[in-house]
């Protein structure tokens, strides 16, 4: 269906070429999972199947790119658009009209189908997509899983052989995310699409995928059997952790799979118990967040409602909750980004109501890195970037730099902020913002895009910080980064606290927000791979 | 849940209509119209906004507003060459030398030149409220359905542009707030040039992404011919266009002459045409329930048609009150372009309810 024949693609002044002869061959109705780290040439790979790579990015390609026969030099990617339907990690800024129904059928009227075979497949594709109650919907009023699952339908209504899509799933939260990956499903076994998905988060697609193709530093390895290549890979899920640990074989790539062998394991496990996230380092007494009373409205919407908290000091909390819940409305009220419509926060030794107090002294109680990190940077250089920050909060000139080789080392000072990989804007972001020195750090949806190794790094500075005292609180949809690092996990919905407990406690009973490795190891609660280990170190 | 669709308007009946009534306000400086203009917007606009589209009508009237404001202080700190005998108050002149004397700093502000001021801006603000509710009646986007192939370029850079604009104020809010989080209040001369980098870059690439989107979901396919034809087709169109424009000038605007308008805009209007014709041949782009032209239409396009012939006849034969004096008295009123103007309102009520939002 699709063919690489020797393709290198090299961008305009990029020291090395971003694809290295790529030549290989995938055939028709498969899920073809790509995987590799971050910068690696996955989106490149990826946009060279429509022909965005090189008509649209500019930069050379050199050798074949053919699709269902056609080949992409020749063919420009709006001819391509029968073929080949190109889905972006971030659906709203690909949306050409403002409702549901017109957007599926945009395609079609594109490419001059007849007004009654479009009527026939719009409805088609919305019964199969499960959008129908959504049909007479503006775009911009969906969850982020409603707009997902309408970008690929839109794409889907126009009958391409082939769905390419770029992370789709980073920006959802777990059930929205097995929605998508269900309609992709469907459409890849009954109507025999081929589709090429990328993505990071790996334990949620490895076991829905046909193939996997490893990709690291511009190589692309030949078409691979997902356990195959698990075995291989740098960057595997947890369950596949799990496995290597064990030695299981052939690699399980299912939580079903896996909890099938995993009998022994639970038995050898048998009573050691699971050193408590919270014994890991000492969680004082004192609150250094509390909110009384937190009561948020947009417009005439009520986000947040009557949300009281308490957050003891050095403590790691996460808020979990669907798209929407509020979570990112309740970190913006704590770090007084919006206003309250009634109720109170105290943040701090002092007792500082961030809401009544400037925003240069605000800095040093609390500390946010938005879920876009990139709108905390200005300059036009990393090191001016930090000279900045350092004169932002009054720190001792060289303090963000200091910080950010602390978070990640190896940054260019000479970069561009916006050329940095996303996990190195997030350490950027992150240092500039520990400058002030916060004595409460708020974190939005830290792993958008963030592969695992940039992941375990966060993990790792954000323990540190809480052990140093500094009390983190972040809002995330990854269980496997809550499974790490909380101490406490609160569950949002509609506004309001569902849930407040343990991290244990809480992950282990929720069907959704579960992280693998509990999954496998149920009715038993390890939360992590290392856990385990450190379980199975202890009884040899 | 099942729904009726709810049947739209055809958007070129909503924009037709809200060009005329901007063509009538354009026509006239008398203020009692204007504001009825205006009004007539409001209440048109809430009682048949989509809600599925955001509404853009109050952002439009801030605008306006904000013009308002703008050439009340300048005339009063600059003048306007209106000389009048009523002082209002008298500002410190600040004395300029020789070869600046025809500038004005200061000094003596009057009634009469602060009214003709208002008059004026006025006028641009009513104008302004007509395309904001044309905007809010019938999104630009469902307008651009219909724009022939033939205007591919055009096209693609009116949707990303279309984003671009109201993006770049939430980009701009959202750049501030993250500034208030490294400590800085966003607001002061140094902190705007500092955050219109990162807005303006914002904005770009989500542009860039848009006109991807485009590109890859196949817009513009549909026109297969060579490049240079396409290129001579969109050519002749603008020329058309730009025709139509000035023809359309010359009419409107007494001062230039209007028997020179005419001729300019037959020879724009087939000049366009023929361009659109030769483009739609081609044109392979089909439609998915697209709106019909219903007798609905046709009385909103009508309803907009009446005021502008009503006040371009007006302003033609120097009707009294069309244009009023600067006194400092009562405007008299031309009721017939009272009514006129009130019959822009019959579409709030006859046309079809647009699609409730759903809860």
């Amino acid at each position: 269906m699709i063919t690489f024949d020797h393709v290198s693609v090299r961008y305009a002044d990029a020291p090395s070429p971003s694809l290295h002869d790529v030549t290989l061959e995938i055939p028709e109705g498969e899920l073809v999972l790509v995987v590799g780290p971050t910068g690696s040439g996955k989106s490149t790979l990826l946009r060279t199947v429509n022909g965005l790579v090189p008509h649209f990015s500019g930069g050379t390609l050199t050798g074949r790119v053919t699709v269902d026969g056609l080949d992409t030099a020749e063919h420009r990617p709006r001819d391509l658009a029968t073929v080949v339907g190109l889905v972006e990690q971030n659906p709203t800024s690909t949306f050409v009209t403002d409702v549901v129904e017109d957007e599926v059928a945009y395609g079609m009227e594109t490419m001059g189908l007849d007004p009654t075979t479009i009527r026939r497949r719009v409805e088609e594709t919305l019964d199969l997509f499960g959008l129908t109650p959504l049909r007479g919907q503006s775009l911009r009023a969906l969850s982020g899983g409603q707009q997902q699952r309408v970008a690929i339908a839109a794409l889907f209504a126009a009958g391409p052989r082939v769905l390419v899509l770029d992370e789709p799933t980073s920006a959802l939260d777990p059930v929205a995310a097995e929605e998508v990956l269900a309609s992709l499903h469907r459409i890849v076994h009954d109507l025999g699409v081929t589709v090429v998905l990328a993505e990071h988060r790996l334990e949620r697609v490895v076991h829905h995928a046909d193939r996997v193709l490893l990709v690291d530093d511009g190589h692309v390895s030949e078409l691979l059997e997902p356990a195959d290549a698990m075995l291989r890979s740098q960057i595997y899920p947890p369950v596949v952790g799990l496995s290597r640990l064990v030695g299981w074989s052939p690699t399980p790539l299912s939580i079903r799979d896996a909890r099938r062998r995993a009998a022994s394991l639970r038995d050898a496990l048998g009573a050691s118990t699971p050193m408590a996230a919270a014994g890991r380092r000492l969680v004082g007494r004192e609150q250094s967040v509390v909110l009384d009373g937190v009561r948020v409205s947009r417009g005439h919407r009520t986000v947040i409602d009557a949300i009281d908290l308490t957050v003891s000091r050095g403590s790691v909390t996460t808020l979990m909750g669907r798209n929407g819940a509020g979570k990112s409305t309740l970190l913006g009220a704590i770090a007084a980004q919006h206003r309250l419509a009634a109720g109170r926060v105290r943040l701090g030794a002092a007792a500082t109501d961030p809401h009544a107090t400037p925003a240069r002294e605000r800095v040093r109680t609390v500390g946010l890195v938005p879920q876009q990190p990139e709108l905390l940077l200005y300059a036009d250089t990393v090191a001016a970037e930090c000279a900045a920050a350092d004169a932002d909060f009054g720190a001792a000139s060289g303090t963000c730099r200091a910080l950010l080789d602390r978070i990640s080392g190896g940054i260019d000072p000479g970069t561009h902020p916006r050329d940095l990989s996303e996990g190195q804007r997030l350490a950027l972001a992150l240092a500039v913002i520990l400058s002030g020195s916060p004595e409460v750090l708020l974190l939005d949806e830290p792993t958008r895009g963030l592969d695992y190794g940039a992941k375990k790094r966060l993990g790792e500075v954000l323990t540190g910080l809480a052990a140093g005292g500094t009390t983190v609180v972040l809002a995330t949809h990854d269980v496997e980064l809550a499974a790490e690092i909380a101490d406490r996990v609160v569950i949002l919905a509609d506004g309001e606290v569902v849930t407040d407990g343990p991290a244990r406690e809480v992950l282990a009973s929720s069907p959704a927000f579960a992280p693998q490795v509990t999954k496998v190891l149920l009715p038993q609660t390890w939360l992590t791979v290392a856990e385990v280990a450190g379980a199975l170190a202890r009884i040899a | 849940m099942a729904q009726q669709r709810a049947r739209l308007q055809h958007p070129a009946a909503w924009w037709l209509w809200g060009l005329g009534l901007a063509t009538a306000a354009s026509r006239t400086t008398n203020p009692v119209v204007l504001l009825l203009v205006v009004g007539v917007c409001v209440v048109v606009v809430s009682e048949r906004h989509d809600p599925a589209t955001p509404n853009p009508l109050p952002a439009f009237l801030v605008i306006g507003g904000a013009v308002l404001a703008f050439r009340l202080v300048m005339t009063a700190v600059l003048g306007n060459g209106i000389v009048g005998d009523t002082v209002v108050v008298t500002l410190p002149r600040v004395p300029l030398p020789e070869w600046a004397a025809n500038v004005r700093l200061g000094g003596a502000v009057t009634l009469e030149a602060l009214l003709y001021a208002a008059y004026d801006a006025l006028r641009l603000a009513a104008i302004l409220a007509c395309l904001g509710a044309a905007n809010a009646l019938a999104s630009p986007r469902r307008l651009l359905r219909y724009l022939p192939s033939t205007l591919y370029d055009v096209g693609t850079a009116v949707v990303v542009g279309l984003t671009f604009a109201p993006q770049l104020l939430s980009d701009a809010r959202d750049v501030r707030a993250a500034r208030t989080l490294r400590g800085r209040d966003g607001r002061g001369l140094r902190e705007t040039a500092r955050l219109t980098v990162p807005v303006l870059e914002t904005a770009f690439e989500r542009s860039l992404g848009l006109a991807a989107s485009m590109e890859s979901r196949g817009y513009g396919r549909a026109v297969r011919t060579s490049t240079s034809s396409r290129r001579a087709a969109t050519g002749l169109a603008l020329a058309g266009l730009v025709g139509v424009l000035a023809g359309l000038y010359g009419l409107l605007d007494a001062s230039a002459g209007g028997l020179l308008g005419l001729p300019v805009l037959v020879l724009g209007a087939v000049l366009a045409g023929s361009s659109l014709l030769v483009g739609a041949s081609r044109d392979t782009r089909s439609g998915h329930r697209r709106d019909r032209w219903a007798w609905t239409e046709t009385v909103t396009a009508a309803a907009g048609a009446v005021p502008a012939t009503v006040l371009v006849v007006a302003s033609v034969q120097g009707w009294d009150g069309v244009v009023p004096s600067q006194r400092a008295e009562l405007p008299a009123l031309p009721l017939l372009a009272v009514v006129a103007v009130l019959v822009a309102t019959i579409p709030a009520w006859v046309t079809p309810r647009p699609r409730e939002a759903l809860s």
